[in-house]
C-alpha cells in the first residue's frame, strides 16, 4: 500500500503540473543548411569536455541585480555551489509584507555562472527556520527532475547532487516541492547562466532582473502583512507582478545605473508561475536578444516575449541620457501592478539623436475646422470693423475645441450631466451671466429648461477677452439661439471685476 | 441580560481550567480525546478505485505532547537524552533547544515540543502504552472543525491552514491555544507539523511532477488527487513535509501526540 500510495499522488502531481517538467529531448538549434553557413553548436553532445581539471572552484554567487563575474577559463573545472533556501518576511511593497521563500534570501535567488562542461557540485541547504522542505529543478541540468529528487532537503537539512552543464545557456531554476505553484509563487526561483566555452563579449554592465506574478489576500498595495491567497493563484489573477520581487527593488535610489555611450547586457528571467512576459524598455530597442538564452541571437527587438520558466539575454548600447522604464508590455501589470523597473543613464544630452520637448503648443485636432476665422475677427476687432457674423464664425472654431467636450457640437449637453446651451432658458435669462460663469466657472446646482444639474464648470479664464466675447457670441445665435452679440470690452470689465486670480485656469 | 453574563463567565472559567488541565505536566496522565469512527475521502487513495477511507474509533492526545511531558519520559528513559541517544535513532538537532540534556527552557515547558526524531516519538507512545497515529487517523481528526467532522470543504478552515504555511516559523505558543475541533483536539493545525507512524509510506516522489510510467495510470486515476481543490494543497503540504524526512530527523517545526 505504501508503493502504491506513494506513485498515486506522484502521478496525480504530475499530471498537474506536467508543463513544469524539464524537457529532456535537446533540439538542435539550427540544422547545416545547404549552404553550410548555419551550423548547430552540437548541443549536449558537443558539451562535455572532459573530466573536470584543476582546482575545484567556489562559485560566486550574486544577489539580483548584481551578476558574477566572467569565469574566464579555457577548460572544464569541478565548481561548488552552495545554495541556502531562507523563508522570510520582506516588503513587497511599500508597507506590505509578504513571507518569501528564498534561494539565498533574495528574491529571484542568487545568479550563478558556470562555463559549458563544467561538473558542478550542487549544495542546497535547508536553514533549520524553514518550514517546509524545499528542493531545486535547474533548468540547465541534464537529467530526470532537473535535480529536483536529488536535493529534496527537509528544514535544518543539506543535500548534495553533481550535474555536468552539458548546454550553454541561460536557465531558471526554480522550487519543485509540492505544491510547486505556490513554492514559486513565493519566490523561489533564480537564474544560472551556462557561458559558452569561448564566453560572452566583453560588455560595460551585466544585470540580473526576474519577473515573477505574486498573490496576496488583500489588494495591491493593501497595507501589512498579506497571506498567499491559493484561490488567486489558482485563477491566475495576480495581485502582483513584479521585477525582483518588490515593487521598489529596481526603482528610486535602487534603479539600475549606467552611463552613456555603455554597452548593457542584461539575463532576464521570468519566473512565473503563471504569467508570460512582454518584456520591454521604454526608450530602448535591444539591439540583440538571444531568446531563451540561445545561442542565436535576433536584431533591432522592441519586445521580447519570455515565457514562465523562461530566460532571455538582451543587449543594448545607451546613447541618450534620462531614464528607462522597463515594463511588461501587458501594460495593466506595469502601471496596476507593480510590473516596473528603472535604468537612469547619466551623461551629455544628445540632441542631434533625442532633442527633448521643443514646442508644447495647444492642439485641438480634427474639432479645429480653421482657426483663420479666429485671426480674421481679431483683425477686424482691431480695425473696428468686427461684425456680428464674424463674431459668430470666429466663436464656433473656438466652441469647438474649448466647449463642445462637455457642452456638445450641437449645444445639447448630456441629460443630466452638462446642461444644455441650446434654447437654454438659463442663458437667455441673463446672457452677462454667462460671461461671468466662463471666467469664473460654476459650481453647485443650476436649473436649466427645468432640469436640475448639479455639477462643476472649470473657470475657462484663459481664454482672451476677444475669445470669450465670440464665443458667447456663437451661443448666443447658434442651435435656435437668438441673442445678442457680446462685445469683447464686457468681458474685460467683468474680468476686472472678478477676485480670483488670473491664469489659474485647470 | 445578567444570565448571559453569568454564563459566559462561567464557560471562560471553565474553558480556562480545561486548558491548565491540558497543560499537565509530567507523569500526570495527558487528557486523550474521543476521535469517532468515520469514512472520508483521503488524499491518498486506498487502492485502485478506492478513494474512501474508513477510521476505527481512536482516542487522540487533546494535545500535541509538551516539552516538560517529553522531559519526564527522557528523565525515565535517560537512553534518550540528546547527549546519550544514537546517531542512528537522532540527528545532531535532536532537543538542541532544551537548557540541558534534561531541562527544557522554563519559559518552553508547555509548548509543543520539537527538535524530536520519528524514532524518539515513537518510544515516547509505547511508554504510554500508546502509539503513533497513522496517517489516515491523523488526517481525519485533522479534517474537523469546531462543529463538523469533515470541514475540508470550508474555504475559512482551508485559509486558516494556508495561513500558518505562508508564514515563517516564530515562537511557539503553548499547547491548548487553538479551539478544538468537534472531537476536543486541539492544535491539529498552525502550530507545528506533527509525526505518524507511516510517515514514511506516504512517501511523496522527491520531484512531486515525475511522470509515471503509462501503466501505473490504471491504478490510481479515478482516486488520484484532485490538485484544484486547494483544501487538498494544504493536505499535500503536510505530506510534503513528512515525505521529506527520515525517520532519525528533527526540525525545528515538527512535533507529534499519541493515540491509542
Amino acid at each position: 500500500m505504501s508503493n502504491y500510495k506513494s506513485f498515486c499522488l506522484a502521478i496525480a502531481v504530475g499530471l498537474v503540473l506536467s508543463g513544469c517538467g524539464k524537457e529532456s529531448a535537446q533540439q538542435p538549434v539550427a540544422s547545416a543548411h545547404a549552404s553550410g553557413v548555419l551550423l548547430d553548436t552540437g548541443g549536449s553532445r558537443k558539451g562535455d569536455f572532459g573530466a573536470p581539471q584543476g582546482e575545484p572552484i567556489n562559485a560566486v554567487l550574486t544577489n539580483p541585480p548584481n551578476v558574477p563575474p566572467p569565469t574566464a577559463r579555457n577548460y572544464p573545472a569541478k565548481v561548488i555551489v552552495e545554495l541556502e533556501v531562507k523563508e522570510l518576511d520582506l516588503e513587497i511593497s511599500e508597507g506590505v509584507k509578504y513571507t518569501f521563500w528564498t534561494f539565498g534570501g533574495t528574491v529571484p535567488g542568487s545568479f550563478i555562472r558556470v562555463r559549458q562542461g563544467d561538473t558542478v557540485e550542487f549544495h542546497l541547504k535547508n536553514h533549520p527556520s524553514s518550514k517546509m522542505p524545499h528542493n531545486i529543478d535547474l533548468h540547465g541540468v541534464t537529467g530526470p527532475g532537473g535535480g529536483a529528487a536529488s536535493s529534496f532537503t527537509a528544514p535544518g537539512h543539506q543535500s548534495q547532487f553533481t550535474f555536468k552543464a552539458l548546454n550553454q545557456g541561460l536557465y531558471v531554476y526554480h522550487c519543485a516541492t509540492a505544491p510547486v505553484g505556490m513554492h514559486v509563487a513565493n519566490g523561489m526561483y533564480g537564474l544560472i547562466l551556462v557561458e559558452p566555452p569561448e564566453g560572452l563579449s566583453k560588455v560595460d554592465h551585466e544585470f540580473y532582473v526576474m519577473q515573477g506574478d505574486f498573490y496576496t489576500v488583500g489588494k495591491y498595495r493593501e497595507k501589512g502583512y498579506q497571506a498567499f491567497d491559493m484561490q488567486k493563484a489558482i485563477d491566475e489573477h495576480p495581485t502582483y507582478v513584479l521585477f525582483n520581487g518588490s515593487e521598489s527593488a529596481l526603482t528610486g535610489p535602487r534603479a539600475l545605473k549606467t552611463k552613456t555611450n555603455e554597452s548593457v547586457r542584461m539575463f532576464v528571467g521570468n519566473g512565473g508561475p503563471n504569467l508570460v512576459s512582454s518584456f520591454h524598455v521604454i526608450g530602448e530597442i535591444f539591439d540583440k536578444v538571444q531568446y531563451e538564452g540561445g545561442t542565436r541571437y535576433q536584431e533591432n527587438v522592441q519586445t521580447t516575449l519570455i515565457p514562465a520558466g523562461g530566460a532571455a539575454t538582451v543587449e543594448f548600447h545607451t546613447e541618450v541620457p534620462g531614464t528607462y522604464v522597463m515594463v511588461d508590455h501587458s501594460i495593466f501589470r506595469a502601471f496596476n501592478k507593480g510590473a516596473l523597473a528603472m535604468l537612469e543613464v547619466s551623461g551629455d544630452k544628445r540632441a542631434d539623436i533625442y532633442s527633448g520637448k521643443e514646442q508644447d503648443e495647444v492642439y485641438i485636432g480634427d474639432k479645429l475646422e480653421s482657426l483663420a476665422s479666429v485671426a480674421t475677427a481679431q483683425e477686424a476687432r482691431a480695425k473696428g470693423t468686427l461684425t456680428k457674423a464674424q463674431q459668430i464664425e470666429a466663436g464656433a472654431a473656438l466652441y469647438k475645441g474649448t466647449c463642445s467636450v462637455c457642452h456638445q457640437d450641437n449645444g445639447a449637453g448630456l441629460p443630466n450631466v452638462f446642461p444644455p446651451l441650446a434654447k437654454s432658458d438659463f442663458l437667455t435669462e441673463n446672457p452677462a451671466r454667462a460671461i461671468e460663469i466662463v471666467l469664473n466657472g460654476l459650481n453647485g446646482p443650476v436649473k436649466v429648461n427645468g432640469a436640475t444639474y448639479n455639477s462643476v464648470m472649470p473657470p475657462m479664464s484663459q481664454l482672451n477677452d476677444d475669445e470669450i466675447a465670440n464665443i458667447l457670441t456663437f451661443v448666443n445665435n447658434s442651435w435656435g439661439n437668438s441673442g445678442p452679440a457680446i462685445d469683447a470690452a464686457q468681458v474685460k470689465t467683468t474680468r476686472a471685476g472678478t477676485k480670483r486670480a488670473e491664469g489659474a485656469a485647470h | 441580560m445578567k444570565t448571559l453574563i453569568v454564563a459566559a463567565a462561567l464557560s471562560l472559567a471553565w474553558a480556562s481550567g480545561f486548558a491548565a488541565n491540558l497543560r499537565a505536566e509530567g507523569t500526570q496522565r495527558p487528557a486523550m480525546m474521543r476521535v469517532a469512527a468515520g469514512e472520508f475521502e483521503s488524499v491518498l487513495p486506498v487502492a485502485p478505485g478506492k478513494n474512501r477511507v474508513r477510521v476505527a474509533s481512536f482516542e487522540m492526545d487533546a494535545v500535541p505532547v509538551t516539552n516538560a511531558q517529553f522531559a519526564a519520559f527522557v528523565a525515565a528513559n535517560p537512553k534518550w537524552r540528546r547527549d546519550r541517544v544514537s546517531r542512528l535513532m537522532a540527528d545532531p538537532q535532536y532537543l538542541a533547544h532544551w537548557q540541558t540534556p534534561t531541562t527544557p527552557v522554563a519559559a518552553e515547558r508547555n509548548q509543543p515540543v520539537i527538535r524530536v526524531s520519528w524514532y524518539a516519538a515513537r518510544a515516547y507512545c509505547e511508554s504510554r502504552e500508546a502509539r503513533l497515529p497513522t496517517w489516515y487517523e491523523w488526517e481525519w481528526a485533522a479534517a474537523a472543525n469546531e462543529s463538523k467532522a469533515d470541514a475540508r470543504n470550508d474555504p475559512r478552515w482551508t485559509q486558516q491552514i494556508l495561513a500558518w504555511y505562508s508564514q515563517p516559523a516564530g515562537a511557539l505558543p503553548d499547547v491548548g491555544s487553538r479551539p478544538a475541533n468537534i472531537h476536543g483536539v486541539r492544535d491539529l493545525h498552525g502550530v507545528v507539523w506533527e509525526w505518524v507512524e507511516d510517515y514514511n509510506g506516504l512517501m511523496v516522489a522527491g520531484d512531486n511532477r515525475q511522470q509515471a510510467e503509462a501503466d501505473d495510470t490504471r491504478f490510481c486515476g479515478p482516486g488520484a488527487l484532485t490538485m484544484e481543490q486547494k483544501e487538498q494543497y494544504a493536505t499535500l503540504m503536510r505530506i510534503a513535509m513528512l515525505s521529506s524526512l527520515k525517520a532519525e530527523f528533527t526540525t525545528a517545526t515538527m512535533g507529534f501526540r499519541c493515540v491509542r
